[in-house]
């Protein structure tokens, strides 16, 4: 391949569109005869519905109709939405898309009102009369998983939706017979993803075709008509499903959501366009929400730092309801628990309960952050109860680059690796012995530095079919054009990634056509052959390789029709820099536009070869791709405030090849800045009535500029061998690497006051008060 | 109802049937048909909605349209076109300073305003100047080097060719109704 475009920071072709305003989300489109839905909601967490009246609303002048949970099953609703998991034994109540019986969040839709204005639908709202019978409720998981607690589904006779333990090796011995064990408890605090878009549908019935087209903000446009086409009871083929622009995602557009059902259904019962748009009040509450774990962690080393064990008591709050993977995140908190380390023996077990809040899901990173955020949190309690450094806790545990693949203990095959490597270069850069001579120095002088390492692992390019709750594969078609223009139907759903650009960078390269000449399509289940979508730092690493194995279908077919040509032996051909030669010879050469004319004419093609060059391809990744790196944070917290000041942040990640580096730096910086905000920042809090108490952005701390430090960024590059393109993924790494360095540097800032572990996010009061007992006229050093 | 009288990038619209409480974004977006101003929260908190009201930026989710009336508004689409970019539009593409792009028009737009006050503004300064927009996908750092960049170009071009007319925005849109 040339390379001339693969690997340069070339700018990214959605922006014209983007920052012109000229970009069409769900909102911003407009419908001939387009009304306006809104949807009524619990503001209890657990309730009996005794009675819903819409009587007042159906009266209300510009009210086109209006529909309650019963409404819906008397309608002949019957389907739940979709959970995907392959567990046994999971317990998996009915999730309808209107409560028509019993709420169980708040927030929980009840009714949906359509009018022609949303203004309009707005004021029918105040007029819906539901009458609630409360019930008991649910709210914290350690409560809700003991024998007593009230049921958030009654006929479940219990909050456990699963538990699955594993063992690996011989723990009981190996904690028995341990130099230390070292025990926390570590909570894992509920996140909201907080796209700047929030959700939003656009749905259009065909009543002549008897067809549903549904435009909605998500991830996954295929899956969504998949599982509408079943929830609806159409065909799958009476089923479209777009995602014009998308802003932001994250995971949590990687859903089938009560809304999009709803807003489908309605467009064909009253036959005109509906279109919802999410208000941010009402994403905080019917959004996923991410991580929300609290685990029992204990850990048995040896004198010297080595790691021999890891028990874990994994508990994942699930909320109400399954989502589409609610209860298989946190199982990924188990299978990566083990991190950087060959850990032998591993006692872990997990188990999801049912509460009464919103569901959880796939957040950025999605069970991963959890199990770096504790393994990465226990390594450097080891290297504080044995006094050794940090570092060198890390450099002794790290798992050998010869030994790769390695797999570990619970059970994954990491492809390639090379930690000591990122965590030197890491070093280096912040000059970490500098940093812990300037710790000394300043505690001294009551000033507390911390200095905060985190070395992660990652799971991603999500994934081989056989290991995912659904089909784990993707596709890429490619098409030459009969004037040489090329034409790509990518089956991954980007929304923010810029695949556009490096599919684009990637086909101009390897078929030799300029990048203006290449046309990237997404999004639209009517252009595009089925594909998964775009979530688990997989668009690269799975539909970029699915293209990559498209190009190459286009390029043997253009040595065919070349050869004929030249009347040589097409294995005499080859692609050099992006054209056929004949080999080692490279005065007779034909463009691919030129192989794609004679295609396209078809009157000079060898016998038996079909016209046309085109080619559509799929590829199943045999394994997970496992990006790694290290973070060094820096931090101050001032003792008199507790204020924590990020001095430095220095990243040194390794996502294997990249294409675009400008791309890649500008996904770590964002991955940092929502890892970092859950340590510092960013809480979801449900009272004990199950009242949200973080309903807008104004309670809620999504960071803003000044809460977030520049990032110094470098990388090495250990391609993986899992897929043709040696790329990684690198959507959640930097989310995945952040939490715990930055609440290990403020965890060695406050080692002198004999803090060992706060849980986050770590605000200014709770570091004040753990700092105030000694901060008082005595400063410790 | 009542009847309004705005400039809208350049051009002049009066509008009947105006309703009150019709807020300015969805004055701009529904009845002009201007949906590059985009909305993300309800509580004033995230700065997409930011527009320039005679030359200053505002949340476009926290005025009526009536109080728009006899005003000048600049939204997005009158500051520049795929064809003839802004210095601070052609900064944000050069820099990588957005993603998903939902912020990007209100953070343009804020930064504009910024610049307008601080033609030189440290990385500090401009972090403090957009405080009041929220972006969930790049960690701020190429808004901040974009909006850095815009300041050095438009200091160039005002050094080069100060004679020149102040660049304002002349996209003629069709007035809604």
């Amino acid at each position: 391949m040339a390379n001339a475009l693969v690997g340069a920071p070339i700018r990214r072709r959605e922006d014209p569109r983007l920052i012109t305003g000229r970009a069409t989300y769900v909102d911003d489109i407009k419908l001939v005869g387009m009304v306006h839905a809104i949807f009524i909601r619990s503001p209890y967490a657990h309730a009996k519905i005794v009675r819903v009246d819409l009587t007042k609303v159906k009266a209300h002048r510009g009210v086109i109709g209006a529909f309650s949970g019963a409404d819906l099953q008397a309608a002949g609703w019957k389907a739940s939405l979709p959970v995907a998991h392959k567990m046994p034994d999971l317990k998996a109540p009915p999730h309808y898309p209107l409560a028509a019986d019993e709420v169980r969040f708040v927030g929980e839709a009840v009714a949906v009102i359509v009018a022609f204005d949303p203004y309009v639908a707005r004021d029918a709202a105040e007029l819906v009369e539901v009458e609630y019978d409360e019930l008991p409720v649910a709210v914290d998981p350690e409560k809700a998983a003991l024998p007593g607690a009230p049921l958030v589904h009654a006929d479940l006779g219990t909050n456990v939706a699963y538990t699955m333990p594993f063992k690996a090796g011989d723990p009981d011995a190996t904690f028995a017979a341990a130099d230390v064990v070292v025990k926390q408890r570590i909570v894992n605090q509920r996140l909201a993803p907080v796209p700047i878009e929030t959700r939003g549908v656009v749905a259009q019935w065909d009543a002549g075709a008897g067809r549903v087209t549904i435009h909605s903000s998500t991830q996954i446009p295929h899956l969504l008509r998949t599982q509408l086409s079943l929830v609806l009871g159409l065909p799958e083929t009476k089923v479209r499903a777009i995602a014009p622009e998308v802003g932001g995602g994250f995971g949590a557009k990687l859903n089938v959501y009560a809304e999009e059902a709803v807003v489908a259904w309605l467009a064909m019962r009253l036959d005109r366009p509906i279109k919802w748009s999410e208000t941010r009040s009402e994403c905080f509450q019917a959004m996923i929400a991410g991580r929300d774990q609290i685990d029992e962690c204990e850990v048995a080393a040896k004198r010297d730092g080595t790691i021999v064990g890891l028990r874990l008591r994994i508990l994942a709050n699930l909320g109400a309801y399954h989502q589409l993977l609610t209860p298989v995140v946190p199982t990924l908190t188990m299978l990566m628990a083990p991190g950087c380390y060959p850990i032998p023996n591993v006692d872990i077990e997990v188990k999801g309960v049912f509460t009464n809040t919103m569901s959880t899901d796939a957040y950025r990173g999605a069970g991963r952050p959890e199990a770096t955020y504790l393994i990465e949190r226990l390594v450097d309690l080891v290297a504080q109860k044995l006094d050794l450094d940090p570092a060198e806790v890390r450099r002794r545990n790290f798992i050998e680059p010869s030994a790769f693949p390695f797999t570990t203990a619970t059970g994954l095959t990491y492809d390639t690796g090379d930690y000591a490597t990122t965590m030197e270069k890491a070093l280096q850069l912040a000059d970490y012995s500098g940093l812990r001579a300037r710790q000394e120095a300043l505690r001294k002088e009551g000033r507390y530095l911390g200095i905060g390492l985190s070395t992660y692992v990652e799971v991603c390019g999500m994934g081989p079919s056989a290991a995912m709750p659904a089909a784990g594969w993707d596709s890429a078609t490619v098409r030459v054009e009969p004037t040489g223009s090329v034409t790509v139907l990518t089956g991954i759903s980007p929304h923010g990634q810029g695949e556009e650009t490096t599919f684009a960078q990637l086909v101009a390269d390897e078929l030799g056509v300029p990048i203006e000449n290449v046309e990237v399509v997404h999004g639209d289940t009517d252009k595009v052959q089925y594909g998964v979508g775009t979530f688990g730092s997989r668009g690269t690493a799975v539909g970029g390789s699915a293209l990559k194995l498209a190009i190459e279908t286009i390029q043997a077919k253009a040595l065919k029709i070349a050869a004929h040509q030249w009347e040589a032996n097409p294995d005499d051909l080859e692609y050099r820099a992006g054209k056929i030669q004949m080999r080692g010879d490279p005065s007779r050469s034909m463009t691919t536009a030129e192989a794609g004319f004679l295609a396209f004419m078809g009157d000079k093609l060898p016998p038996g070869l079909e016209p046309g060059l085109d080619a559509t391809r799929r590829f199943e990744p045999p394994n997970f791709v496992y990006p790694f790196g290290t973070h060094v944070c820096v931090v101050e917290v001032d003792a008199e405030t507790g204020q924590v000041k990020i001095e430095r942040y220095v990243a040194v990640d390794d996502c294997g090849k990249v294409l675009n580096p400008m791309i890649v730096e500008g996904q770590i910086h964002g991955g940092i800045a929502q890892g970092m905000a859950q340590a510092l920042y960013e809480e979801v809090v449900y009272d004990e009535y199950g009242q949200l108490r973080t309903g807008t952005l104004m309670d809620y701390a999504v960071p803003h500029a000044e809460q977030v430090p520049h990032f110094e960024l470098e990388r090495t590059v250990t391609e993986t061998t899992v897929n043709p393109l040696g790329v990684k993924g690198v959507g959640e790494a930097g989310t995945i690497g952040s939490t715990p360095a930055v609440v290990n540097a403020v965890m060695d800032a406050l080692a002198p006051f004999g803090v060992t572990h706060l849980d986050m996010p770590l605000r200014p009061e709770k570091l004040w008060k753990a700092m105030a007992p000694r901060s008082n006229g005595k400063v410790p050093a | 109802m009542a009847r309004i009288e705005v400039e809208v990038n350049g051009t002049h619209h009066e509008l009947e049937g105006v309703e009150p409480r019709l807020l300015l974004v969805h004055f701009l977006r529904e009845r002009l048909g201007l949906t590059g101003t985009h909305i993300g929260c309800d509580t004033s908190s995230c700065g997409a909605c930011t527009v320039l009201l005679d030359g200053k930026s505002v949340k476009s989710c926290t005025m009526f349209a009536l109080q728009a009336d006899g005003r000048a508004i600049t939204t997005i689409e009158g500051i520049g076109s795929s064809a003839d970019l802004h210095p601070m539009q052609e900064a944000f593409w050069a820099s990588h300073g957005l993603q998903c792009g939902y912020c990007t028009t209100g953070m343009i737009m804020s930064a504009i305003d910024l610049l307008g006050r601080n033609p030189n503004p440290s990385d500090g300064e401009i972090r403090a100047g957009l405080e009041g927009n929220l972006c969930r996908c790049t960690g701020y750092q190429n808004i901040v080097k974009a909006v850095r960049a815009a300041a050095a170009a438009t200091a160039v071009e005002s050094a080069t060719r100060s004679e020149e007319p102040k660049r304002s925005g002349e996209l003629v849109e069709v007035g809604g109704g």
